[in-house]
Formats: C-alpha cells, structure tokens, sequence
C-alpha cells in the first residue's frame, strides 16, 4: 500500500482508538453495573468526565516540582506513541519499520516510570506507597510479555506486529496451536496486571492501603487527571488490541479498500466488546488479591509464558 | 595523524602528572594537571574515532623501553581504536569535573597525589586497548589497578576506605595471577610474546589447553570487569573512591574487562566450542539479575550504582557470550549482531553510568552524604544535577527515546536467533536469558525510580539536603558534557552502531562491510527478524510530546493553576518523616525475592521508663545475606589465614633450622634433577 | 453459575427518585442556587468526596446505600472518589468536632474549583442531639460555604439523592 496512504491510515487509527478508549472503559463499568443489578451510568460516561475534569481548576501540591506537571503529558504521549505502532485497522502499515513489540512495551515501561515518579513529587507516604507497588508489579511482569511476546515472534519469524498478524492470517490453525493458546492465557493475566484490574487492583476503591495505581493519582485534579486518565484507558485499549489482533486476527484489513476498512472497524470494535464483557464477568466473579499474592499470580503467567514459547518452538 | 594524537595523547597525560607532581597543592598546578588530563583524554578519544573512520592500522614499537619479552609494542586496531574512544569519552568530563569535586579534598589530603594518580591511570588505561604483546599488556594492566588502588585510597581516614582498598588490591593482583597464568599458557608454544605471534601458534594448541587459557583469562578479566562470583570489590570500591574516579572506574575500567575477553578470547584464541559462550551467557545473566538485586536494596547511592555496574556488565557478558556461542556454531550473522550489541550497549553505559556517578558526587558534595535516606527535594536545590541525573536514570532503564533503550532492544534482538538453534540446550538457555534480560530491566527500572525518587523528589529528609547547594562550573560542565555524550549516542545509534558491527565483523573474521545493517531508516537483523527506527522514535516521542502539550492548552480552563498543601487526609502538618524512605521503596521486592535475600529485620522499641504503655523509640535494622561474602569468600579466606598460621611453625627463627631447610631443599633439587635427567 | 443465573432473575431493581409525596415534608434546603456554570459542568458527570465530621455513622450507613442497586447513584453519573482533588462535591455528615475543624476545612481548599457542598443530617445543619456539647464546633456552614442541607437523622438515600440532584437542578421524576 501506498506510504503517504498508510501514514494517514496509521494516524486515523490512533484518533480511533483515542475516541474509543473512554468508551471501553465505560463499556466495562456499565456490564459491571448491570451485573450489579443496577441501572448504572451510560456507556459514554467517561467522556463527560473527562470533558469537566478538563474545565476544571488545576491544583499542585507545593511540595511538587515540575515533574510533577511533566509526567502526565509523558504518559499519554508514550500511550499514544505504543497506539501508532499497533495494529488496529490494517496491516502492514509504513509505521512497522519503525516500532515492533519491544518497543510497545518500553514505552509503556516509560510511563509508568515517569507515573511512578510523580507519585514520589508530591511528599505523599500514599504516592510513595503507590509507586513502590506500581513498579514492583511493572517489574515482575515484565518477563512475562517480553517472553509471551517471543512466543508469537518465534512463530511469525519477527518481533514486528505486522507480520505476526499477517502470519496469524495465513495459517488459521495457528490460532489454536497451544503456543498461542498459552501466550493468550498468559497476556491476559499481565493485562489484569499492568492496567489495575481486578484481582490485582481495584480501580474503583477508595482504601489507599489497598491501592496500586489509584494511589499515584490522589495529587491529580484537573486536566493533568484528565490526561492521565485517559492514559490509563488508551493502555486498556491497547492490551486488549494486542489480545484481540495478535491472537485472533481475522477482520484485519490487507488493503486500503473502504470495505475493508469499514469491516475492520465493526470486527475491531466487535472484539473489544467481547474482551470487554469477559473483564467485566472476571472482575464480578473474583476478589481482590493480596498485595504479596499478586508476585504468584505473576510467576504462574511466567511459567505459562514459558510453556508458550516451548510449545512454539517445538511446533516449528 | 594517528602518531601525532598519540604523541599528544601520552604527552598530554605526562605534563599533567608532572604538573601535578610539582605544583599540585597550588590552584595553577591542579588546573595545569587537569588541562593535561582532559587534553590527553581527548586526543585519544580523536585518535580512536580517527582510526575506526580511516580503517588504518597504526602500530609503534620500541622494544628497548622495557628490557624483556619484546619491550613496548602498540598497535590500534578496531577493537583497540572502539575502546579508545570508549576511555576518551568519559574520561574527558571526569578530569574535567575533578577540578571542582577534588577542591572538597583541599588541606585534608593530598591533590598532588591525587592528581598525579588520576593522570597515569588514565594513561595506563588508554595504553591496556593498545598493547599488541604481552609485556606491554600487563605492564599497563597492572599500572591500571595499582593507580586506580591509589585514587580509591585518597579519602585514606575513613576505615571503611582503608577496607576497601584492601580488597580491591587483593582481588587486582589475583586476577593479575591469573592473567599471568593465560598469557604464559597462550604463549606456551609461540616463538615470542607479541600477539601476532601468540594469535599464530594459537590454533596449535591443544582443546584442553585453549580451554584452560580461555578459563584462565574469564577469571582475570571478569574479575576486572566484575562478573559474579568475582564482583566483590566493586560495591566497596566504587563508593570509596572520589565520584569522579568511580565514573572512570565504573565507566572505563571494568569495561577493559570486556575488551580483554574479547581478545584473548575472540582474536588470539580465534572462539572456541560452544561451552565458552555457554558459560559467559550463564555468568552474564546471572551477574544481571543478581546484579540489579542487590542494587535494589541499597540505601547508599553509590553502592546502588555500584552494584548496577555489575548488572549491565552482565548484560553486555550475556551479549558477548551469544556472540562466542553463535560463531562456535558457525552463525556469524547473529553472532555479529550479538556482539556489536554488546559493544554499543558497553559504549552506551560508560555514557549514562559515568553522568550518573558525576550525578551522585555532586548530591554528595551537595549534602554530605551517600545514604538516600537522608536526602529527598534535591530537584529543587540542584537544578542541573537534577535533569542530568534523570536522564541517566531513563537511560540506564533502557527506556525510550535513550540509548539504553537501544542497546537493549538490540540485545533482545540478538539473542532470538538462538531459539531457533536445532540444539535444544541451547535454546532453552537462550529463552531463560531473554526471560532474566527482561526482569533486569524491569527490575533496573525500579531501582532507579528509587534512586532518582528518594534522593531528590519531595521534602528534604534531613538538615544537610534542605541547605544543599548546586555544584561549581566544573562539576557542572562535566555532568552536561556526558549527559550530552548520552544525547549523541540515542541521536546517532545507528552511525555508532555500524561501527560497533565493522569492530564486531573484523573480530569474527568476516568482510569488514558485514551483511547485516542498512544504514538507513531502520535496523535489519538477520533473517528479516525485526525493523526499528531511533530517529523516529525520537522524534515521535518529543514531537508528540510538543502535539499533546499544545492541544490540552486549546482544550483545557483558563482558570490559572493554585497551589495548595499536599493532601494528607486533612492531617494539620506535614513532615519529611512521613515521605517514603529509600528502604521502604524495595521493601515489597525483598519480599517477593526473600529466598535470594534471605533478609532478616531487628525491631527494638524503646518504652518510656514511667509507663510499657508509652514509646520512646523505634529502631529497625533490615539486612539481606551476603551470600558471596559468606559462602564463598570467607571459607577461602579463612583457609588461608588457618594454612598461613600452619606456616608459621616453620618460622622458628633458630637458624639451624634455616640451615637445615635450604640443605634439604637443595638434596631434593639434586634428586629430582638427578632423576629426570637420566637417559 | 448459580451467581449468574440469581443476576438475571433478580433484574434492574433500581427505583425512580422523585420529588417528596404530598404531604411528606421536605427535608432538602437549598441554601443558595448554584451558579449556571457548575450546573452545566456537573449535570450529568460528578465526583462526590464523602466527609465524616464527627457523625455517629448513621449518616454513612444510609450514604453507603446509595451506590448499591436499589439507589443506584451512577446512573445520574455520580460517582464517589477517594480524594477531594478528585471531587466536585463535599458531602459532609456530622456536627464539625474540634478536633475535625480543620481536615474539614483542608478537604474543602483541597478540592479544585467550582465545588458544590452537601451537609447530610440533623447534626450537620443543627448539631442534632449534640448541639451545645464541648466538643463540637458548631454546624457545618459555621466552618465552610455549604449549598443544600437534607434534614433527617438520619435521612433515607433517597433524600440524600434528592438533595444533590435538587443542587444540580435536575429534573426529579417519580
């Protein structure tokens, strides 16, 4: 496909997935709330909220410096970097030469390593609370992506997305090879982790001591939790992408036709919706973990990581 | 050209210790003792850039300076001129950052030594990367420790000091043994001990013998360079020296480590079988993970930086060992990838660990001391350490849009080749060390969030950190030069790293233009495995960073920012005793590590004499196992000092029993020769 | 399963909040209109910081009811925060102590502007059973600007809800 062609593409699909980020997150908690027995707000909730935070006033701790003011902008500039990188609409775009999934997972380490920072800024013992766990949970789970990640990379022949959706299309089979099957189990625990969810944190609890990443946001107000809440949606969207585009790509355009595209955003969105539904059925159906049980959690995902990639090596 | 720079270079490095030697106590000395370093610094960064550019070998021999084995023989080859440059660079900012730092020692010690010591270590270290035989080699080797011995031992009143330097000479001068040892076994069978000679007779040799060279020479040069089991001196050194001698230590020194297992192992000894590389990559991988471990638990923040020399050095074993294992199964594409990974990523961490240890020396000349627990608000107070120690710290957790990042993607990029090896061995180890590669960043992450968190985010911990003031011009130049040196190398990856796969490929034995990198947008390694670009990550970060900035001020309220109190759950004050300690950061990684830490904590409280009901005080002690120091170091050590106190019966001091020795040695000297020499 | 299958024979059971029946007493105050703009900001998304100023926790139980099922609170977009730099409106029970003068204080200069203030409860408005009692301060529009006062000791969800809404200007349907 053309490059100029595919560069609009590339950036058409980032502003898709920054629209629909909220909406994800909003789709989650009105299943929850209707699991609840309870009316519960409209889907596009979140939207509305991130439109008042952003008329809000603004308050900054005086403790805070201006990495304070910083971090928010780095962690939605370094989700929206991973978003370009992914494969949402079609494949291969001009954008594959320049990130594959290693760097997908850095930035998002950069983020939260600046998040993290922030959480220390303002001289709170909940912030440094928060970003001790956030990056003790960063820091396990990374063995666990960059060695789920080499599972599908080992099949694919490439660590670039593109060619390991391409790869995925061309032999249906794949999909349900247990190298896949493993990887899938495995990304899906790390993306309970790495984005707050239950059991490994709550998003909607209000008890610091039990708080991971809701705890860095406490200093927050104004557009600064606009953009880091947004963030943190845009990071749902794109795990559940990875799950979605890498293990079940089919609806995955190969051309720049409108048909196509047109048949890749209804399979895209149809996805999210069904990863959205099972998220919200697993975070109903379990409790929260303790905060030193969440280190086994992750250790299972490795092990499951491990398997996946042995399994895919002794497929080839 | 190549004569001249040298000719500059040891010229350089002579003045300024001359100038030291005479003048040191006087400012125009040290300054002169400085401009020698510095210059000298950079005519051999010029000179190793010039040679990688031209290709030119340059070679120089005065084999009647030294009466023995051949006297001084240099030769600059690629890998020679890649180290050169790699001790230029930093050398340079951290000669030129002692100018301040070293002020602090004035009447307290002696800067005429010190300056003295800092010119011939760096000259001694610019000559270990050039020496082409075997005596010019460990002369400048052994001038390396003993110099660097010396500058660890300025601070010479602190025991802790003293203690310090005792180990690092007794663990120089074993691994020198066994350098020795390597070097007279390479050489066995060669007519002299030049190295195009030893590189000749190499292949002659016998598997047991270039496996017990190889061996040899991984004992003595990992010492050096800080591979576990023989990384004890490290923690304790680097803090002990001067900040600016850890960076050149950290940075440079252990670094020399690599280049001499690169040539003995690679160039003279022509790789081996695949045990070699196996044994680096388990060495390299585990010195990573521990590495960064025990880097995570520590409060003083030079031991922290310390024990993160011994992570990445790990890092760049693990690279170097796929590298021997990829060529010892004839796979030279990925084995010189791996290789020119491990180079950049050695270049890329000189740049970052030398900027972070000028960092840490001016938050120690700031506030007086190393343990984080006392610092906290030091963004504040020192503005330009502040941004230059951040970005070491993004740096060195590989994140984006860094160098680290770089050199560690293309480290991950160079071990995947293994996995698809027929031997399944190989492929399960080279998956676990993708598996513990990526847990040490990770991990590495986390210990910098909290060395540059704690130590200078949030309220001031203690007295001396809320009146700290910003270090003086020098310091301040020598931070910004590195932390621009780090700029360069992200800006300029792929430039560097074509370099680094030239030096890689002429290592191997292949065509100097290896196959395997396009000089253009993207990196191509081999089998089409993966495309990345550094320049459009760069830019797209900060780009999008300048995009997203613009369009929230579009979109956001006028109204202006206030500021207002923390919040603290509407508790009336708040205090730097209720921010989080350097301790508690890693207290959940102690945990979940807790069976290689093996912590063990001491709770004493202290009640009020009137009442059990009231708490004076609190005291908490935590302490992790040293487990090397323990299990390994202390049995060596104490079955020499038991077979030494043997000994001693033999020092009777009568001398007819000295007599008798030497007859008795002499009879069986007889005997023996009396023996052999018989048809 | 047996969790699922309950979830959908048990269905919606959220009831309708409407204006007092006639002849019932209406226990919400509204103490000063709120200005057009946060009405319009905070109409159908707001962030409430619950405050305990001394209350007995009768107050908190019946506040505690509104994000279940039957009051369903969310479905107006109201939700609860942990932190007040979250929060566009104070809800605050109790008779303000001495000793919770000044965290009530601090939380309402910690929340950014514009903000809206609800004092749930007899105590909050009249100190209740415990007016004239050393160790209360007084009501709570004695310590920051308050908006509505829902009367009650302690009042039913629904009025608390019906107070907020009546804040907001919401339209209140039976």
């Amino acid at each position: 496909m053309k490059a100029t062609s595919g560069y609009a593409l590339a950036l058409g699909q980032a502003l898709l997935c920054l629209a629909l980020a909220p909406g994800l997150i909003g789709l989650i908690r009105w299943l929850k709330a209707r699991m609840q027995n309870r009316r519960g707000a409209p889907v596009w909730q979140p939207y509305l909220e991130l439109r008042k935070l952003l008329a809000k006033e603004t308050v900054v701790s005086t403790n805070a410096s201006w990495l304070f003011r910083l971090a928010p902008y780095v962690v939605l500039t370094s989700t929206l970097g991973v978003v370009l990188l992914l494969p949402v609409l079609a494949v291969p775009l001009p954008l594959d030469a320049v990130g594959d999934l290693l760097v997908v997972v850095y930035l998002l380490l950069l983020g939260t390593f600046f998040l993290a920072l922030a959480g220390l800024d303002p001289g709170s013992p909940f912030g440094g609370m928060g970003s001790s766990r956030e990056m003790t949970v960063a820091a396990l789970a990374e063995p666990t992506i960059a060695v789920a990640m080499f599972a599908l990379a080992l099949g694919a022949g490439s660590t670039n997305l593109g060619e390991i959706v391409a790869r995925a299309m061309a032999r249906p089979a794949e999909a349900v090879s247990p190298g896949y099957l493993l990887a899938f189990t495995a990304l899906f625990i790390v993306t309970l982790a790495e984005t707050g969810r239950l059991p490994v944190d709550n998003p909607a609890t209000h008890l610091e001591l039990t708080m991971i990443h809701e705890a860095l946001l406490l200093e927050y107000s104004g557009r600064y939790l606009a953009l880091i809440e947004w963030a943190a949606a845009l990071k749902l969207l794109v795990f559940f992408t990875l799950m979605a585009n890498l293990f079940v790509p089919w609806g995955v355009a190969v051309h720049l036709g409108a048909g196509a595209l047109l048949l890749a955003g209804v399979s895209y969105v149809a996805k999210l919706a069904a990863l959205a539904a099972v998220v919200a059925v697993f975070e109903t159906r379990v409790a929260k973990l303790r905060l030193f049980r969440v280190p086994e959690l992750l250790s299972v995902s490795f092990v499951l990581a491990l398997l996946a990639i042995t399994a895919s090596f002794l497929s080839r | 050209m190549a004569a001249t720079l040298f000719a500059v270079m040891v010229g350089a490095y002579g003045a300024g210790a001359a100038a030291a030697l005479l003048g040191g106590s006087h400012r125009a000395g040290r300054t002169l003792s400085t401009a020698g370093a510095v210059t000298g610094a950079v005519a051999g960064l010029l000179l190793g850039l010039q040679a990688l550019a031209s290709g030119v070998v340059w070679t120089f021999a005065a084999p009647d300076l030294v009466g023995l084995a051949g006297g001084i023989v240099l030769r600059l080859d690629a890998l020679g001129a890649f180290f050169l440059a790699l001790v230029g660079m930093v050398a340079a900012p951290a000669a030129l950052y002692g100018v301040g730092y070293s002020a602090g020692y004035a009447g307290r010690y002696s800067l005429r030594g010190l300056g003295v010591a800092l010119n011939l270590f760096l000259l001694a270290t610019s000559l270990v990367p050039l020496a082409d035989n075997v005596v010019t080699f460990l002369l400048a080797w052994e001038g390396m420790s003993l110099t660097s011995y010396f500058l660890v031992l300025t601070d010479h009143e602190d025991p802790e000091t003293v203690r310090a330097g005792n180990w690092y000479l007794g663990m120089t001068q074993v691994g020198l043994a066994f350098l020795l040892a390597a070097f007279l076994g390479l050489g066995a069978g060669a007519p002299s001990l030049d190295f195009v000679d030893l590189r000749a007779a190499a292949g002659g040799l016998s598997e047991t013998a270039r496996g017990a060279v190889f061996a040899l020479a991984l004992v003595g040069f990992g010492s050096k360079a800080g591979l576990i089991p023989l990384h004890v001196w490290l923690p304790r050194a680097h803090p002990a020296a001067p900040s600016h001698v850890s960076a050149l230590m950290s940075g440079v020194m252990i670094k020399l480590g690599i280049y001499g297992l690169l040539r003995v192992g690679l160039d003279l000894l022509g790789g081996g079988p695949p045990w070699w590389g196996v044994l680096l990559i388990v060495l390299g991988a585990g010195s990573a993970v521990l590495g960064v471990l025990y880097a995570l638990m520590e409060d003083d923040i030079k031991r922290l930086l310390a024990y993160s020399s011994v992570e990445n050095v790990g890092m760049i074993t693990l690279g170097t060992g796929a590298g021997f294992l990829f060529q010892s199964l004839a796979m030279p594409g990925p084995a010189a990838l791996a290789l020119a990974a491990a180079l950049y990523h050695a270049l890329n961490h000189a740049a970052f660990k030398g900027l972070l240890f000028l960092g840490a020396g001016s938050v120690l000349h700031a506030t007086g001391t190393r343990n984080m627990n006392r610092h906290g608000g030091l963004i504040r107070r020192l503005p330009w350490t502040g941004p230059c120690f951040l970005l070491g710290a993004v740096a060195i957790s590989g994140l984006p849009p860094l160098n680290g990042f770089f050199s560690e993607w293309l480290l991950f990029q160079s071990l995947l080749p293994g996995i698809g090896v027929a031997s399944p061995v190989v492929a399960v180890l080279m998956v676990l060390a993708l598996g513990m590669l990526a847990l040490t960043a990770g991990l590495a992450a986390a210990a910098f969030a909290k060395a540059f968190g704690i130590t200078f985010l949030a309220l001031p911990r203690s007295d001396a950190a809320a009146e700290a003031h910003e270090a003086p011009v020098s310091m301040r130049a020598g931070m910004v030069a590195l932390a621009a040196a780090c700029l360069v190398l992200a800006a300029g990856a792929l430039p560097v790293l074509a370099t680094a796969g030239v030096v890689a490929a002429g290592l191997l034995g292949l065509s100097a233009e290896p196959p395997t990198f396009a000089l253009w947008l993207s990196f191509r390694t081999p089998a089409g495995l993966a495309r990345m670009s550094p320049p459009a990550v760069i830019i797209g970060l900060v780009g999008g960073l300048a995009i997203v900035w613009l369009v929230v001020r579009a979109l956001a309220s006028r109204r202006p920012l206030r500021f207002a109190d923390t919040w603290g759950c509407g508790r009336v004050g708040q205090s730097p005793r209720m921010e989080y300690t350097a301790t508690a950061y890693a207290e959940p990684l102690r945990r979940v590590f807790s069976a290689v830490y093996r912590p063990s904590e001491d709770v004493t409280v202290d009640h009020h004499p009137e009442s059990h009901y009231f708490v004076q005080a609190i005291a908490y002690r935590a302490s992790i196992l040293p487990w090397f120091e323990r299990y390994l170091y202390e049995p060596v050590l104490g079955f020499i000092a038991r077979w030494g106190r043997r000994a001693l019966a033999l020092q009777s001091g009568s001398v007819h029993a000295y007599l008798a020795y030497v007859v008795g040695a002499l009879v069986i000297l007889l005997g023996v020769l009396m023996v052999i020499g018989a048809p | 399963m047996l969790l699922f299958a309950k979830m959908l024979k048990v269905g919606l059971v959220s009831v309708p909040i409407g204006p007092p029946a006639p002849g019932e007493e209406d226990v919400v105050h509204l103490v000063r209109e709120v200005d057009a703009e946060s009405r319009r900001l905070f109409g159908r998304a707001l962030a409430i910081r619950e405050v305990d100023a001394g209350s007995c926790n009768g107050c908190e139980i019946e506040i505690s009811g509104l994000t279940g099922p039957v009051y369903d609170s969310e479905r107006f977009g109201i939700h609860f925060v942990a932190s007040p730099r979250h929060a566009d409106l104070l809800l605050v029970t109790g008779p303000v102590t001495r000793n919770m003068e000044v965290p009530l204080r601090k939380t309402y200069e910690a929340t950014p502007a514009p903000k809206l203030v609800v004092a749930v409860g007899d105590c909050a408005r009249t100190c209740g059973v415990f007016q004239g009692s050393y160790a209360v301060v007084g009501s709570v529009d004695r310590v920051i600007p308050v908006d509505v006062f829902v009367d009650g000791c302690p009042p039913e969800p629904a009025q608390i809800l019906r107070g907020i809404l009546t804040a907001l200007r919401r339209p209140l349907r039976a």
